[in-house]
């Protein structure tokens, strides 16, 4: 369970990001995250596993205090939750495989991670994640030399195979064709579901979001100004989030 | 018809100042030459001096040349291995001079101060001081050259390590990476192109340097080339040069090729 409360953000060049930022998420559904651009959506991530540190308020996973942890126990809170990027954020010049072990780091000394030797039982799971995300054979691949789908296909597997608690997820197609992003986001909805954990998930998207969500937070300048299930996503609210007047046919 | 208009790129102000500060540059030019204390009678004797050289060293002796094969093996291991400690050195220091990558403040003004004592020492003077330390020989070259070079090879890399992708890093952070742990995995990835470019240069610079290092007593070639110089033996001396030159040539031609197979 996921409980953020009265977050806020302040960036130093005056940027107030987020706005006393509240929500709980309980359960195994994926939670989107919609707002216009620069509304906080990803400082919101950031802050949950503190990329981004919080000026104030509170994270917790599954009880844990997440805003006051330092050090080793900041990095053991950060393998629980699993992380895709929207420009995927592969390290573009290792391997599939090497990419993919990358979310075991947090298990494994500097020694073994120099020496690419990772226990049996990771490189197991990495094979079986990568069978997952349909990169079956890619492990051999450089991360640079596969198309966008592909590198985010290797990105998701990097997150599962840390076994995380939750996965964050900023804006997971915004680098993608429609098509490739719908079958990206159906990915990473059902992988979530069959490892019963949920996701935030960040999307530019509003009929995609309809189209996989249950639940949407809408976020405008920082503060939270819509959370509730997708059917109340009316154009009375989505005018709330968006603005009333750039609310244009896509948005529907 | 209106009167033909004037324009002048500097008023008469500026194009005095312009004047006088030529005046004072070509003052400063004529005393510096005035100080330098040239005696231009052998200065006149110059074309001679070089003639009488020349015809001194040639034909090089080349019946002297298996002796030098050895000094030649030498100074190519004094500026790879030189190489290669420098570049083992310079990692750490690299790290910590990066802006991003630093530790904190410490680390990086000691990182920096590193780069600033190897750079400012020339590599003949590193060479004279580990000649008193550990004794003449190939030794106390290598270690002039590896001193040489670490602050030229950590300030290239440092600036490489500064230009890599922000997102890649943060990504391997996101899975509870350690500090060490991200520079291995986030970091060094994304500039061992950069590092294995700069060791190739910096390798064909040390190659060069090392020919001299005998002069003082640190071993190579130079060593030989010293020698045939106070002993008078021009004609050595005339193959010594065109074996240096050599060698030169070689290295240069390796580490383009290298370099162009490195990226
Ligand atoms: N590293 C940063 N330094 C300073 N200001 C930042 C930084 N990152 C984001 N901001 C500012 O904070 C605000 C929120 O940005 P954020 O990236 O969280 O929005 P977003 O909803 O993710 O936008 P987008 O949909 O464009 O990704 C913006 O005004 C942005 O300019
Ligand atoms: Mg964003």
């Amino acid at each position: 369970m996921l409980e953020v409360t009265a977050l806020d953000k302040t960036y130093p060049g005056g940027d107030h990001a987020l706005r006393a930022v509240s929500f709980t998420v309980e359960g195994n559904d994926p939670v989107f995250v919609i707002g216009p651009s620069g509304a906080g959506k990803s400082t919101l991530l950031r802050c949950i596993n503190r990329l981004v540190e919080p000026d104030r308020g509170s994270v917790r996973l599954d009880g844990e205090e997440i805003t006051a942890l330092e050090g080793a126990a900041l990095r053991a809170a950060r393998r629980k939750m699993g992380m895709i990027f929207q420009e995927f954020n592969l390290v573009e010049r290792l391997t599939v495989m090497e990419n993919v072990l990358s979310g075991r780091l947090g298990y494994v000394t500097l020694w073994r991670a120099w020496r690419r030797r990772f226990p049996p039982e990771d490189v197991e799971a990495a094979f079986a994640t990568l069978a997952r995300v349909g990169l079956e054979g890619f492990e051999g691949k450089r991360a640079d030399e596969l198309s966008g789908g592909q590198r985010q296909r290797v990105g998701i597997a990097r997150a599962l195979v840390q076994r995380p608690k939750i996965l964050l997820v900023d804006e997971p197609t915004s680098s993608l064709d429609p098509r490739t992003s719908e079958s990206v986001l159906r990915l990473i909805v059902d992988l979530a579901a069959e490892d019963r954990i949920p996701a935030l998930v960040n999307i530019h998207d509003v009929p995609l979001a309809r189209a996989f969500a249950r639940r949407i937070l809408g976020l405008r300048e920082g503060a939270i100004v819509y959370d509730g299930p997708v059917e109340g996503l009316t154009d009375e609210a989505l005018a709330r989030i968006y603005g009333g007047a750039v609310l244009g046919e896509d948005a529907r | 018809m209106t009167a033909p208009r004037a324009w002048r790129r500097f008023t008469p102000g500026q194009t005095a100042a312009r004047t006088l500060a030529r005046l004072g540059l070509a003052a400063v030019v004529a005393w510096m030459l005035a100080r330098l204390g040239v005696r231009w009678e052998w200065v006149a004797d110059a074309p001679t001096q070089i003639g009488d050289l020349l015809g001194r060293m040639f034909p090089p002796e080349w019946a002297f040349a298996p002796a030098l094969v050895d000094p030649l093996i030498q100074t190519v291991n004094i500026a790879t291995l030189g190489t290669a400690l420098a570049v083992f050195l310079s990692l750490p220091v690299a790290f910590c001079a990066a802006l991003n990558t630093t530790p904190n403040r410490g680390a990086y003004a000691l990182a920096r101060f590193v780069m600033v004592v190897s750079r400012s020492v020339d590599t003949l003077i590193w060479a004279l001081i580990f000649v008193i330390v550990v004794g003449p020989g190939s030794l106390a070259g290598m270690l002039a050259v590896a001193m040489r070079s670490v602050g030229f090879v950590s300030k290239l890399f440092a600036e490489g390590i500064e230009e890599i992708d922000r997102g890649q890093v943060e990504a391997v952070a996101a899975t509870g990476a350690t500090r060490g742990q991200l520079l291995v995995y986030g970091v060094l990835p994304q500039v061992r192109p950069v590092l294995a470019g700069v060791c190739i240069y910096r390798w064909d610079i040390n190659i060069r340097e090392s020919t001299v290092l005998g002069l003082v007593g640190a071993g190579g070639i130079g060593f030989a080339l010293n020698e045939a110089i106070l002993g008078l033996e021009w004609s050595r001396v005339g193959l010594i040069l065109v074996v240096i030159l050599g060698v030169v040539i070689v290295s240069e031609a390796a580490s383009a090729y290298l370099r162009g197979r490195a990226t």
